[in-house]
């Protein structure tokens, strides 16, 4: 069984995201304990990537700060360890084909392995790329995350059938961000994934309010959260431990009470 | 499993999210019909020819060629293109087809501006909305090109984004192509981006080395030695070479943007000095940091100013085939005035790269050898910039 399996087995897993190194790496191992304590099941942690393509403005300027704060994958990858020894929750990277690729796809996946990280979300990386990185993940023992979005249609059984993990349901048009309403309707999308797959699914892009979330975890076996808890730690910077910390319990409550 | 037609030796793929990835299959497949479409290619050729006034002239350059004393130089006319560029022979197609597919929106990039402009042109043409988006810096470079497209019914968005020039338009265009994928086609400029696009661009672009080829054939009743064209992506260089890719005697040359010189940080020299990578949706060459970070490039040139090269043109540099050469500013600014005074053709700085390094070459080749330079675009769009680079202080 996939270790990421473990997020998902407490009922509906919620799935912070943060950029690493926004504002300073230590204060994204603290970020990292803080939400584990609150509530989260699996974080995915962003590897900043100087144009990340699939962000929308909130995450892009995260980016930019780690990226001018210095921080780089070994960087990332020197944190991780020292966190690991405490932490035991759950880790994906999130980032981008070039920063995998340029660093030796072989070298990177055998150091996320050895970091206890759990898998990898490459947006730039459809179906039809994933041999890139794939065979290397299932050596290793990573999960290469697949992604399904609103556009996928006729895609979802062939992606869904080769997921392991979880699948990371997109769920609206566009760049990732907040979004007042959520006007895709999810259930015809994870109908066609559990036709053929039992993998979990969560969701994804635009979600920022409890209700939200739980509307989307409803329908799915988790919400991911990422610019609304970024543009926390914009506003907070090394203080945002806290409301941080505090957004987590209350979206995980949202989500928790959906079993 | 990668789209084999999708790649240039290992060059090429689909890198792209998931939401673009239907998109893209749906306008390979669009293409694939039209192209093999006669009524689609009779409306193309009535376009490019009644509208953009092709075929460009190949222009037997007199002057230039005494005054180097080597090889006998033509020049490639498509600064006399309607627009004043190459980019019109890939926007026409691409607006077409868009058209064909239902699509009523177009969305671009422009470094310079001259993609902008013919996109914009184009959707007037085809009563389409047009939205552009230059990095802001480029904005500032190329006002008057700005105002051409807003006259001609086009909205242009300046990229604060990243270093606000070519790269960043292109991925601010990728991530407004995923918020509106249903009534919008997503105009790219060159031989770059995810399959189709490189495939489709160089088969728009082809027409120029198909022209050539005729043209050169009926007037010297042989083929070039020596095709020389500029690269950025790379869409007016591969226009170029194509027909004569499989001639092994025709030495095809490609002229990068090294800015302030290939040793310096301050270059858009991709081959020269770019790494193996994956990035705006294609594996190719590209200039970045040693942790895959795309590096900020910089060119006199908006055109040239970007970190990467389509991935025909790095399969094409792998297998030996095409040649790549850094020209410089000062070079490609030398050039550009040269050229002006010595045949009475201002050429756009990009392909004023392509002069430069003909400048050098021609010298060393024999006088019974022939040299064709593809002048991809005019080089009014620069008159003010390159004032400013000697000194002089121009308002447009």
């Amino acid at each position: 069984m996939s270790n990421i399996a473990q997020a998902f087995a407490h009922g509906k897993a919620f799935i912070p995201f943060i950029t690493c190194g926004d504002p300073d790496l230590e204060t994204t191992a603290q970020l990292v304990r803080a939400m584990a304590d609150a509530g989260a099941d699996l974080i995915e942690l962003g590897i900043p990537f100087s144009d990340p393509t699939a962000e929308g403005p909130v995450i892009q300027e995260a980016n930019l700060r780690a990226l001018q704060g210095g921080v780089t994958t070994d960087k990332i990858f020197a944190m991780v360890r020292t966190l690991r020894a405490s932490v035991t929750i759950p880790l994906v990277f999130m980032t981008y084909a070039n920063v995998v690729f340029s660093y030796g796809s072989e070298r990177f996946i055998r150091t996320c392995a050895e970091l206890g990280i759990y898998g990898l979300i490459l947006p730039d990386v459809p179906y039809e790329e994933k041999e890139e990185f794939c065979p290397l993940c299932r050596q290793y023992g990573l999960d290469l995350i697949a992604m399904i979005a609103p556009t996928s249609e006729d895609r979802i059984a062939m992606i869904a059938r080769e997921a392991s993990g979880f699948i990371y349901i997109v769920s609206s048009l566009g760049v990732t961000g907040e979004r007042r309403q959520i006007s895709t309707d999810i259930k015809p999308i994870t109908a066609a994934i559990r036709r053929v797959s039992q993998t979990p699914c969560a969701v994804g892009f635009g979600i920022s309010t409890p209700d939200q979330a739980s509307a989307m975890a409803a329908q799915a076996d988790g919400a991911i959260v990422g610019s609304a808890i970024v543009r926390l730690i914009a506003r907070y910077g090394r203080d945002a431990q806290q409301p941080v910390a505090d957004y987590v319990r209350e979206m995980k409550q949202a989500v928790r009470i959906l079993m | 499993m990668s789209h084999p037609q999708s790649r240039f030796g290992i060059h090429g793929g689909q890198y792209i999210p998931e939401t673009l990835m239907n998109a893209c299959i749906e306008l390979e497949a669009a293409y694939n019909h039209y192209k093999a479409d006669p009524d689609f290619q009779r409306e193309l050729s009535d376009l490019l020819n009644n509208y953009a006034g092709r075929p460009s002239r190949l222009y037997y350059a007199a002057k230039m060629t005494r005054d180097l004393g080597g090889a006998k130089i033509y020049l490639k006319r498509e600064d006399l293109n309607h627009t004043g560029a190459h980019k019109i022979n890939n926007v026409l197609g691409q607006a077409l087809l868009a058209k064909k597919m239902g699509k009523t929106r177009l969305i671009a990039e422009t470094g310079a501006g001259q993609h902008g402009v013919a996109t914009a042109t184009a959707a007037a043409l085809m009563d389409m909305a047009c939205v552009v988006f230059m990095g802001e810096e480029d904005t500032v470079r190329q006002a008057l090109n700005v105002y051409r497209m807003r006259l001609l019914g086009a909205t242009v968005v300046p990229v604060t984004s990243g270093t606000a020039t070519l790269k960043d338009a292109v991925s601010e265009a990728m991530r407004e192509w995923t918020k509106r994928i249903d009534d919008t086609h997503y105009c790219l400029g060159s031989v770059m981006g995810p399959h189709p696009f490189p495939t489709m661009v160089r088969d728009f672009q082809a027409v120029i080395s198909q022209e050539i080829r005729q043209q050169l054939l009926e007037q010297e009743g042989r083929l070039p030695d020596a095709v020389l064209a500029c690269v950025g992506g790379g869409s007016n260089a591969i226009g170029s070479f194509y027909h004569f890719i499989h001639d092994p005697q025709v030495r095809l040359i490609g002229c990068e943007a090294a800015g302030r010189g290939v040793d310096t940080a301050e270059t858009a020299a991709t081959i020269a000095t770019g790494r193996l990578g994956i990035f705006h949706g294609m594996k190719s060459y590209f200039c970045q940091d040693q942790y895959g970070q795309i590096a900020p490039v910089y060119s006199i040139s908006a055109g040239l100013d970007y970190p990467g090269v389509g991935p025909e043109h790095a399969y094409l540099h792998d297998i030996g085939r095409a040649e790549y050469v850094p020209v410089t500013d000062e070079e490609a600014v030398e050039a550009f005035e040269y050229l002006s005074r010595t045949e009475g053709i201002i050429p756009a700085i990009e392909s004023a790269h392509a002069v430069a390094y003909a400048m050098k070459l021609a010298p060393a080749m024999r006088p019974d050898q022939i040299m064709v330079i593809t002048i991809s675009g005019r080089g009014d769009k620069d008159c003010a910039a390159i004032a400013r680079y000697r000194g002089e202080d121009i308002h447009e």
